[in-house]
């Protein structure tokens, strides 16, 4: 089972769109509509499998640009001569919504600029014990997609050497008891990360548990699951501890 | 005077947050808030030209006293820095709203071409977002707006400092805007 994700993180449909068009080194007042649309699909059928309600917005540009394409397929009626002068280009709406999202894109890398507090600047007081395992109080991690969590689950299932063996009689495993475990493990160590948890299984069948055990506990609201930056270590803390 | 200008000091080194203009004033209320602000301003410029480990700060509406930035480097080995609190998507989210507040989520949506409710919950979460009421039309949506510790955690003295749409358009076209920072002549401030 080889799972491979290998995908630029995109904010949204506009933001894939603005990284095809500056890959392509493309006027942005003049679009290919083609030769984009085309690369667009191709990219939201890499996407496919990932998140289902992201994918809802990805669909309907792309069914925005599926229908500029075929506006300007059609032939331009010649009969008025004056009318045709008239007619908007189909592409005039997506520009300008491309052009304003461009510059809020913009505002928003200038804001990550600034020197913020507690990053670049520091006001007194601050606790500098760096205990709880790097989870000072003041800190506010951003809270981890579950995306994040499958691509570490995969990493560590990728990771495991043994060839597993087929077994029939294993002990039965049921999710409930994996739930107490963890939680048992939690309220033991206050905080261990993601793949700590994982490691702590034998086999797949078992780190699976735990996986689903950790999003049930999540989505119960009983763990809180915590990444202090992209691709940093994943951290499990009971919600009551926060 | 001097007297004054050290009692000043004080409090803002005193307190935790922000002070303002109006709070320094209520403890020193004698003194015109004119003067109490020509003093602020004498504090600001000393520590300034003294170059030292931090400076005299208005941020959101007050003052403050903060580390120099260029120094985060030597703070981080002493305890850890964040390294970003806020994703992409809440950033632009948060941009977003800072440009355009009061705001509904669905002109959110639409800048972005997609569904902000996400970011925007963790925005609320860590209050740099506020809710401003609702918008008077049907449905009555909810409009959304920055607060005061957004410029707290941004260093801004207020929404104005941020740079406009206009410029920002401008850097995005590669063309400098007409007014680059020209050096302001001293004579200029009389």
């Amino acid at each position: 089972m080889e799972y491979e994700v290998k995908l630029d993180i995109f904010e949204g449909p506009l933001d894939l769109l603005l990284y095809l068009i500056k890959k392509n080194e493309i006027d942005i007042y003049d679009i290919p509509i083609a030769l984009i649309t085309e690369q667009y699909l191709q990219h939201i059928e890499m996407m496919k499998y990932l998140n289902l309600d992201v994918a809802g917005d990805y669909l309907l540009l792309a069914s925005t640009l599926i229908h500029i394409k075929s506006k300007m397929l059609l032939p331009v009626e010649e009969g008025d001569a004056g009318e045709t002068e008239d007619e908007p280009d189909p592409r005039a709406e997506l520009v300008k919504q491309l052009l304003d999202y461009q510059v809020f894109k913009e505002a928003a890398s200038q804001l990550d600029q600034r020197p913020l507090l507690e990053r670049d600047i520091f006001k007194r007081g601050l606790s500098t014990e760096n205990g709880n395992a790097g989870i000072s109080e003041d800190e506010t991690p951003m809270e981890v997609s579950v995306f994040a969590l499958v691509e570490t689950f995969y990493r560590v299932i990728s990771s495991m050497k043994e060839p597993e063996l087929m077994e029939i009689d294993v002990e039965k495993l049921s999710l409930t008891d994996r739930i107490n475990e963890v939680m048992a493990q939690l309220t033991e160590k206050k905080m261990l990360s993601f793949v700590e948890l994982l490691q702590d299984s034998s086999d797949k069948r078992m780190m699976l548990y735990t996986f689903l055990a950790i999003l049930e506990l999540m989505k119960l609201r009983m763990i809180k699951v915590y990444q202090a930056s992209s691709f940093g270590v994943i951290r499990v803390v009971l919600a009551a501890e926060l | 005077m001097e007297e004054t200008k050290a009692i000043i000091e004080a409090i803002i080194f005193a307190s935790e947050s922000p002070l303002t203009v109006d709070k320094i004033r209520e403890v020193l209320h004698e003194v015109e808030k004119s003067e109490i602000a020509r003093l602020v301003q004498d504090l600001i410029n000393e520590y300034d030209e003294r170059r030292g480990g931090f400076v005299l700060q208005e941020v959101a509406g007050g003052l403050h006293f903060r580390t120099r930035s260029d120094l985060s480097f030597w703070i981080s080995k002493l305890m850890k820095a964040k390294q970003s609190m806020l994703t992409n998507a809440a950033m632009e989210t948060l941009a977003v709203i800072a440009y355009k507040q009061p705001v509904v989520k669905s002109e959110i949506d639409r800048i972005r071409g997609v569904d902000a409710g996400s970011p925007l919950k963790g925005l609320l979460d860590k209050k740099l977002v506020r809710i401003m009421g609702r918008k008077d039309v049907p449905g009555k949506p909810i409009m959304y707006g920055t607060t005061k510790r957004f410029l707290e955690i941004f260093s801004l003295k207020d929404l104005s400092e941020l740079p406009t749409l206009k410029e920002l358009k401008d850097l995005q076209d590669g063309t400098e805007p007409l007014v680059t920072e020209l050096p302001i002549s001293d004579d200029s401030e009389i």
